[in-house]
């Protein structure tokens, strides 16, 4: 148990400062405007929750969330295992490793409306390396003409995009492993797949929960790169939520429904989230446990 | 080590370069091409190689005042997030005190809100203070995602550094800012290392609220690029090679902060 | 100073209200520290988790009615709409049973 001691609020205040000045007054202004029908700051009704019910019926949105929680699904299956395989790959010292690191993140560094553009580019069949490619091999491939495939190109672009996030957070927990672990698993002849499961992954396990959360919220709220590749088409199979509410928000400039969509949009993310850190943790605190009684 | 698990080993972590590095390639392909090159034909390496397009971004004020604004206040966000993240970690992964855990997820929840809407509360709050277009803005704007993202990533660094290290250190004597400078800080090396990355990192390529709080002064790069965009088409090559160099700064950064994520806790060995 | 907030009075007393909460809680907790326990939620929760789940659960059962309410109206064939003021006596409900039993 951690002793209990009330000073340590002095060390957490500075935190709860700066964060709380940039966003619990937009917060609360957020929930002014989802409550009425502003033409103008002097002339605005309110309107009760009409806007939250006219969202809350709005079938297109039902489809965009079903989208977006298959795809952010999609997104964790893939770069979680992918992210800790690369990390496990991943050299642990010398030139090698240095290398290593700064060639996986540089895909991170690239800002998301670029990402975007290079991969129009990249994409296509008569220009592009990856579309050339596949037409190369014989695949019919068109990620303006075909839903699926374009589905799976944001896809593809995502893991390319943010696996060496995932793969950088766990990199830097199994370096943050004693070599001490690893000798006496040696000298109990543990094999490869028993260090993983009993070493290697109770160690990971805070670095997976940021990985496993960072990666939820940010592609639930992914917007720039699938707008720029796809424009959320062919049709609507990639209008993700958020393009539908930008398109909201900006393109029909209807502030209340676009605010009420947000403050839903918000709490459908905080339920998730909430689920998903105590679960969690709930596994982390019972292998803990199970590993108490060995 | 075995040796053929050493090679599939090798084997996957080449194909995933390989896949990692074919789309930059190509990004840094398209910068030395002219636009018309780019759209018409197929090529592996520029035909008509060309500097044209770095030309451009070097010669142009509002281009490369673009990377300076952009590195201004990344810098002063990582300072900023890293230095406020550090203490308030430590108070998390070393005590329990009213609502800790509360706060802990409100910190969290923080990076929970879809920018579309939060961008205009955010231009007024910033209007109000007289703060619109200056560095320090887009700083603070930013720390609403980096901050709670610092205090996580560091806390767990430091839940994995024995309690025992500080009561030692308390009844050797040490003062609290003394043991937390010379004997705690080095041992969370790769924690500040991976959290001072992410902070550079998620702040250097967000682009919503940087393009929001700035119009000229403080004019991000990831704004300025966007100009590319134009009645005419799209300059893809100016666009790739901007994009290109937007690449280096974080490549020097995480060259000098490998050496922490790689060399990780330094416990290990005693 | 704060006229760009476009504060409305229902806002400004649902977050003084949450407010209150927040202080009244800290002063409860500090009065009687609250023991973590288990009830009929999954998880082990102390007093601030149970109100936190309250509140979540109370803004769900509010939301979903509003969802409903058009087909309610429907299925039951009322004049008009049921009134939100329905559902925010649940919501209240709910949210004091999950604080007391969860």
């Amino acid at each position: 148990m951690k002793p209990i001691n009330q000073k340590a609020w002095w060390l957490v205040l500075p935190v709860v400062i700066c964060v709380a000045f940039s966003a619990v007054l937009p917060l609360m202004t957020v929930v002014n405007y989802s409550v009425q029908d502003i033409i103008s700051p002097e002339r605005r009704v309110f309107v009760g929750t009409e806007w939250f019910a006219a969202v809350m019926r709005d079938e297109e949105l039902h489809a965009a969330l079903w989208r977006q929680l298959t795809f952010s699904l999609a997104v964790l299956a893939v770069e979680i295992p992918l992210g800790i395989a690369l990390a496990l790959s991943m050299p642990a010292r010398g030139w090698r490793a240095s290398l290593v690191l700064v060639l996986v993140a540089l895909s991170l560094l690239i800002p998301w409306n670029v990402v975007g553009t290079i991969w129009q580019i990249y994409g296509r069949a008569d220009i592009g390396l990856l579309g050339a490619a596949l037409a190369w091999l014989g695949v019919d491939y068109s990620y303006t003409g075909d839903a699926t495939d374009a589905w799976i190109t944001v896809l593809a672009m995502d893991v390319w995009h943010w696996t060496p996030l995932v793969a950088l957070l766990c990199y830097a927990g199994l370096r943050s492993i004693p070599d001490a672990y690893y000798q006496a698993a040696r000298i109990d002849g543990a094999s490869r797949l028993a260090v993983f499961r009993y070493i290697q992954l109770p160690k990971l396990r805070g670095v997976l929960m940021i990985a496993v959360l960072l990666r939820f919220m940010d592609s639930f709220m992914i917007y720039t790169e699938p707008f720029v590749l796809t424009g959320g088409g062919p049709g609507n199979a990639t209008t993700f939520l958020s393009q539908y509410l930008t398109q909201k928000a900006v393109g029909q400039f209807d502030l209340g429904p676009a605010a009420a969509f947000s403050l839903i949009y918000f709490l459908i993310i905080l339920l998730l989230c909430f689920i998903l850190y105590n679960w969690m943790q709930r596994v982390g605190t019972a292998d803990r446990e199970g590993a108490g009684h060995e | 080590m075995n040796e053929a698990r050493f090679r599939w080993r090798t084997l996957f972590l080449l194909a995933y370069l390989l896949f990692a590095l074919l789309p930059i390639y190509w990004m840094v392909n398209m910068s030395f091409k002219t636009n018309q090159e780019i759209l018409a034909s197929f090529t592996l390496l520029p035909q008509q190689f060309t500097w044209a397009n770095y030309a451009t971004i070097f010669t142009d004020a509002s281009w490369y005042s673009g990377y300076i604004n952009s590195l201004i206040y990344v810098a002063i966000n990582m300072v900023i997030s890293i230095a406020v993240a550090l203490p308030a970690a430590y108070a998390f992964s070393r005590y329990s005190f009213l609502g800790d855990k509360h706060v802990f997820f409100w910190l969290l929840t923080n990076r929970m809100t879809p920018p579309a809407v939060f961008l205009l509360p955010f231009f007024q709050l910033y209007t109000t203070l007289g703060l619109m277009d200056t560095h320090i803005a887009v700083a603070l704007a930013h720390l609403v995602f980096n901050v709670p993202l610092a205090v996580w990533i560091l806390e767990g660094f430091m839940s994995g550094v024995p309690r025992e290290i500080d009561e030692t250190a308390y009844i050797d004597g040490y003062s609290f800012p003394r043991f937390f400078l010379t004997l705690f800080l080095p041992l969370i090396k790769s924690g500040v290392g991976v959290a001072a990355f992410f902070c550079f990192m998620f702040s250097w390529v967000e682009l919503l609220l940087a393009r929001t709080l700035t119009s000229v002064d403080a004019k991000p790069i990831v704004s300025v690029m966007t100009r590319t965009v134009s009645a005419s088409g799209m300059d893809w090559a100016v666009l790739a090679a901007a994009g290109t160099l937007t690449i280096l700064p974080g490549a020097v950064v995480i060259w000098f902060v490998r050496h922490y994520i790689a060399k990780g806790f330094a416990m290990g060995r005693v | 100073m704060f006229a760009w907030m476009v504060w409305t009075t229902p806002v400004a007393v649902f977050f003084c209200c949450i407010a209150l909460m927040l202080v009244g809680m800290t002063v409860w907790e500090i009065k009687a520290p609250t023991v973590s326990r288990k009830g009929f939620l999954p998880i082990a929760t102390t007093r601030g988790d149970r109100l936190f789940i309250g509140l979540l659960a109370a803004a769900y059962i509010n939301l979903g009615f509003i969802g409903l309410a058009g087909k309610l109206a429907e299925w039951l064939s009322l004049a008009q709409e049921p009134s939100i003021w329905i559902s925010f006596v649940v919501s209240m409900a709910v949210l004091a049973l999950i604080l007391r039993r969860g």
